[in-house]
């Protein structure tokens, strides 16, 4: 797959048609490497409310009181080197530490056994941040299948005979999204899902109770932890935002009047 | 200090990675196809192993239990036999390692993937229910897509096509781009905040 990204080989050490990328990439780079560095200790950034990610404590809680496990799972469409499953990592650190805390089993099984090595560890600190290391059940941080509907049967197994009063289903998810979002919701889990795929959003959005969509994945550590340095650079992001919503702004007028301008064809 | 090392090696992957990605000169290539692909499959491999170990003893810890002992053991049955009539026989044409893979594990896979046509009924009988104008515009465009797709012939099925076409390529096209935006925004800084050491709850500590 590498090999279709990077460039054609050539004697040459930048490849001059990728230099606005790099200027873009440069830009972006500094813009949230300045707002998470250069902060006033005065300054507190509060996040919007996202309904998806207030939703996690009432979904732990509700597991908590009915005695039920809360069940996370990343998909099947990611592995460790994808930023929508170190995001997914996060957000599972800050559940676990609820789930150590109220005393209530996390089942967590995954596609691939890299994650589930670095999940089993995120899992094992948080379990020990909340005070509970004596809590945590390695067993239940699991490799299933690395087939993808050898995954989607075994998450589907584990709902149907668990009976989790929670589903999260955070990370980067392929056909097995709805397999899996329609069984938690035959058992009745409040569910939670978020992904970088565009096409299993619409999936989501119609099983699952809340859907975090595009960015709000991203940004659910700082929310969920409320750190400031994360919340910082989530308002780089948004300020990024801003910057290329100008730009195409500007973009589409520029067409419009001169129709034969070309520079932001880059 | 192992987490410290940790996060030293990823700064120095992450910005070398970034850099090699402008390059096209062929030592650059050579390093980012390495990295990739020989280095990441020593990692999977020894993860490999600690994942089938994981697997056995969830496996047998409950099979003693007597929780679904059935399920667990026809699992263990397949954790067994694949790698050892891999390694008796092989794996190519008519081996038993290729009859087990066609005859049964490429029926169960269509089996669980052919669920997904229930599930999508099931999820669409839910969710386009014309309650509010934002869900009655939803339901009217998700018919035109599904007619547009099935079998209408004729003036109005040109028409039906043509409107499909344009929710696809417009409407559907725009929300998807910004969501895209977001998620590219997100991956940068999530990867950033990853590098400089900010995120370090995916090495097991806190932030």
């Amino acid at each position: 797959m590498l090999e279709t990204i990077l460039p054609a080989a050539d004697p040459a050490w930048l490849d001059t048609g990728k230099l606005p990328t790099l200027v873009a990439a440069v830009i972006a780079i500094a813009v949230v490497l300045y707002t998470t560095y250069h902060r006033t200790s005065r300054e507190a950034y509060r996040p919007r409310p996202i309904a998806g990610l207030r939703a996690v404590d009432d979904a732990i809680g509700r597991a908590t009181e009915m005695a039920r496990p809360v069940v996370f799972t990343p998909g099947w469409g990611g592995d460790i080197q994808r930023p929508t499953t170190i995001a997914s990592m996060n957000i599972l650190g800050q559940v676990a530490e609820k789930t150590a805390l109220y005393d209530c089993r996390l089942i967590y099984p995954t596609h691939d056994p890299v994650i589930q090595s670095v999940a089993q560890e995120v899992v094992r600190e948080s379990y020990a941040r909340a005070g509970f290391a004596d809590r945590f059940r390695e067993e239940d941080i699991r490799f299933v299948s690395s087939s993808q509907f050898g995954y989607a049967a075994a998450v589907e197994g584990i709902i149907s005979r668990q009976k989790p009063a929670a589903v999260l289903m955070l990370g980067t998810f392929e056909a097995e999204s709805l397999i899996i979002a329609e069984t938690g919701n035959t058992v009745g889990a409040i569910q939670i899902a978020g992904t970088d795929s565009t096409i299993q959003l619409a999936f989501f959005i119609v099983a699952c109770d809340y859907t975090l969509i595009g960015e709000e994945l991203f940004a659910a550590s700082g929310y969920l932890s409320n750190d400031q340095a994360i919340l910082a650079s989530v308002r780089a992001q948004d300020m990024l935002k801003f910057v290329i919503a100008a730009v195409l702004v500007i973009a589409i007028i520029w067409a419009l009047v001169i129709p034969d301008s070309r520079w932001w064809r880059f | 200090m192992s987490r410290r090392l940790a996060q030293i090696i990823c700064a120095i992957f992450g910005v070398v990675m970034f850099l090699l990605f402008f390059s096209p000169h062929p030592a650059a290539r050579t390093i980012a196809l390495t990295i990739t692909t020989e280095y990441w499959q020593v990692i999977y491999a020894f993860a490999l192993i600690v994942g089938a170990v994981s697997f056995l003893r969830v496996n047998v810890k409950n099979i003693q239990r007597g929780q679904d002992s059935g399920y667990r053991i026809i699992s263990l049955i397949g954790l067994v036999a694949m790698p050892t009539v891999a390694i008796i026989w092989g794996i190519g044409a008519n081996t038993p390692f290729m009859w087990i893979f066609e005859n049964i594990q490429v029926p169960l896979q269509s089996t669980v993937f052919a669920l997904l046509a229930f599930f999508v009924a099931s999820a669409s009988f839910r969710g386009f229910r014309a309650r509010s104008l934002p869900a009655a515009i939803l339901l009217i465009s998700a018919v035109v897509i599904l007619l547009s797709r099935s079998w209408v012939e004729g003036q109005f099925a040109s028409g039906l096509i043509a409107t499909a076409d344009w929710i696809r390529s417009y409407p559907s096209m725009a929300a998807r781009r910004a969501i895209l935006i977001g998620i590219g925004l997100g991956s940068l800084t999530t990867s950033l905040r990853v590098i400089v050491g900010i995120e370090r709850t995916w090495l097991g500590g806190g932030r």
